[in-house]
């Protein structure tokens, strides 16, 4: 914490806002060269997020002063307004800008925070894959790069298959190592427990982790693997255990995607999570048609971070959650 | 008591767990890609010293315990208890040999000393960083050799030993580092 004397000061050494201004000048510069297409879509949404897991902040909207307050939210993700461009016939197009997300403050967390989103069509995951290796590998040259699967990184460190482990066995191999006392029935909580305690520190370089359990989707498609296990086609890069990057191969199915917000709804209102108006204007884009397409969203702050070797994004923004 | 959630955690929150007064050291926010976050925690027992590392769920919440660090005077020690004073309220409290600990080592009447108390109950003593003890037993000096190296130990008015450069004599002041009990020079 800063104390109160020094709190008017930036967070970051003025050094790491000249290179912060420089790597956001050399993503637009990767995405001129690629004929990708800024857009800016709107930060604050009649719509939240249905994820159960990320809360939107609430704003409050008054036609007049003293008015009756119509609440809005500022967007944790531009995807919904994306996809809805895509529909439109957009092509290509990223987004670089400012998201919130409710109560996410820490080392590695702000609640306010820059995200680089785009989207190609006719992208397969892999493809995708290849260009978000590009972009960071010219920000951060001579990292080892690999590609493993959500499964495979499982068997190897904790010998667990997560398609097939009960939930006592997730337990057991969570407790044997972690001490956490509470209770859960969601496989997915202890698969995440194991994969944030145990697995993300022990990842060194550039690890992209795909084929997620169906359950951890999103906003994937699924499909069969060569195993014919259902895999969700989704990946999360990694660089040194650091969380930087999550991309879909984007779920175009309306009625699926329907079934997901509404499957998210009811989560919420299991978990006492406050519910919010769903996004249905998704829905109306994906039955209008949402090209086949990858997307991806990556963290710039947590980008600057890995560039620059720091270990808490307070260091790489001009004013961090305390001091803002 | 009041409740702490976990999304509430900072360092140096005092809370129960199994019983026991702890101090967070460490609160890291914990948030996979799309699941639900977690708080991990470096803990402190106050009571046994134990620090170790739990996690915790964003709903959990945990009961504050009423902790607080307290400026005293330490008065004396019968040989039993540690006796100390508020010197605002003159209240006294009296700390038992756990509670005291490595401390007992450093400690001189009228000097300032942080106590932690539980309830009411003192549970901890921190020493200054630096205090001023008096050898009372020590080899001879070694005349004219005040700058080469080699020491030598000394006992001081408390009983602590420390090792101390070879020029030092009986009866003389010296200010040590109570954080690592090393000598650091004379008083």
């Amino acid at each position: 914490m800063p104390d109160s004397l020094s709190d008017w000061q930036p967070s970051a050494a003025l050094a790491h806002l000249r290179q912060r201004a420089a790597l956001l000048q050399s993503i637009r510069d990767f995405f001129a060269q690629r004929h990708v297409l800024e857009v800016d879509t709107q930060i604050l949404s009649h719509c939240a997020v249905s994820d159960p897991f990320i809360d939107s902040i609430t704003a409050q909207y008054q036609s007049v002063p003293g008015g009756d307050i119509q609440p809005l939210y500022l967007q944790t993700s531009p995807e919904y307004a994306m996809k809805r461009l895509l529909a439109a016939g957009s092509g290509d197009i990223y987004q670089l800008g400012k998201v919130f997300r409710n109560g996410e403050v820490g080392r590695r967390h702000n609640p306010e925070f820059t995200l680089l989103e785009w989207y190609r069509v006719g992208f397969s995951l892999g493809d995708l894959m290849d260009e978000v290796e590009s972009l960071v590998s010219a920000q951060i040259p001579g990292l080892s790069w690999q590609r493993v699967s959500y499964r495979e990184l499982f068997l190897h460190y904790l010998d667990l298959d997560p398609w097939t482990a009960s939930l006592e066995q997730l337990q057991q191999a969570c407790r044997q190592q972690i001490e956490a006392a509470f209770e859960d029935d969601d496989r997915d909580t202890w698969l995440n427990l194991l994969m944030s305690h145990l697995i993300e520190p022990q990842l060194r370089g550039a690890v992209f982790v795909h084929s997620y359990p169906p359950t951890q989707a999103a906003l994937a498609c699924v499909r069969q693997d060569a195993d014919g296990l259902p895999v969700a086609e989704r990946f999360e890069l990694y660089i040194d255990g650091l969380e930087l990057a999550n991309g879909y191969h984007e779920l175009a199915d309306s009625q699926e995607q329907a079934a997901r917000l509404t499957a998210d709804q009811q989560q919420r209102a299991a978990l006492g999570l406050p519910q919010r108006p769903l996004e249905q204007r998704l829905i109306q884009a994906l039955q209008q048609g949402l090209p086949d397409c990858s997307g991806v969203a990556l963290g710039v702050d947590r980008l600057l971070m890995r560039q620059l070797g720091v270990e808490s994004i307070a260091e790489v923004l001009p004013f961090s959650f305390e001091r803002a | 008591m009041a409740n702490y959630s976990a999304n509430q955690f900072k360092n140096g929150l005092k809370v129960m767990l199994d019983g026991d007064p702890c101090s967070m050291l460490d609160v890291e926010f914990v948030k996979p890609g799309k699941g639900q976050a977690f708080t991990r925690v470096k803990m402190r027992n106050l009571i046994t010293g134990r620090v170790w590392e739990r996690t915790f769920k964003s709903n959990e919440s945990i009961e504050s315990a009423d902790v607080m660090d307290t400026d005293m005077e330490y008065l004396y020690g019968d040989g039993e208890m540690w006796h100390f004073m508020d010197p605002n309220s003159f209240e006294q409290v009296a700390a038992d040999q756990n509670a005291i600990g490595d401390a007992a080592k450093w400690l001189k009447e009228q000097d300032k000393i942080t106590v932690t108390l539980w309830n009411g109950n003192p549970i901890a003593v921190t020493p200054p960083n630096f205090v001023e003890l008096e050898v009372i037993e020590t080899d001879p000096g070694v005349k004219g050799d005040t700058a080469q190296g080699g020491s030598k130990p000394a006992t001081l008015s408390t009983g602590a030993v420390v090792r101390v450069p070879l020029f030092i004599e009986t009866g003389e002041v010296l200010r040590i580092d109570t954080r690592t009990g090393e000598y650091v020079s004379r008083a």
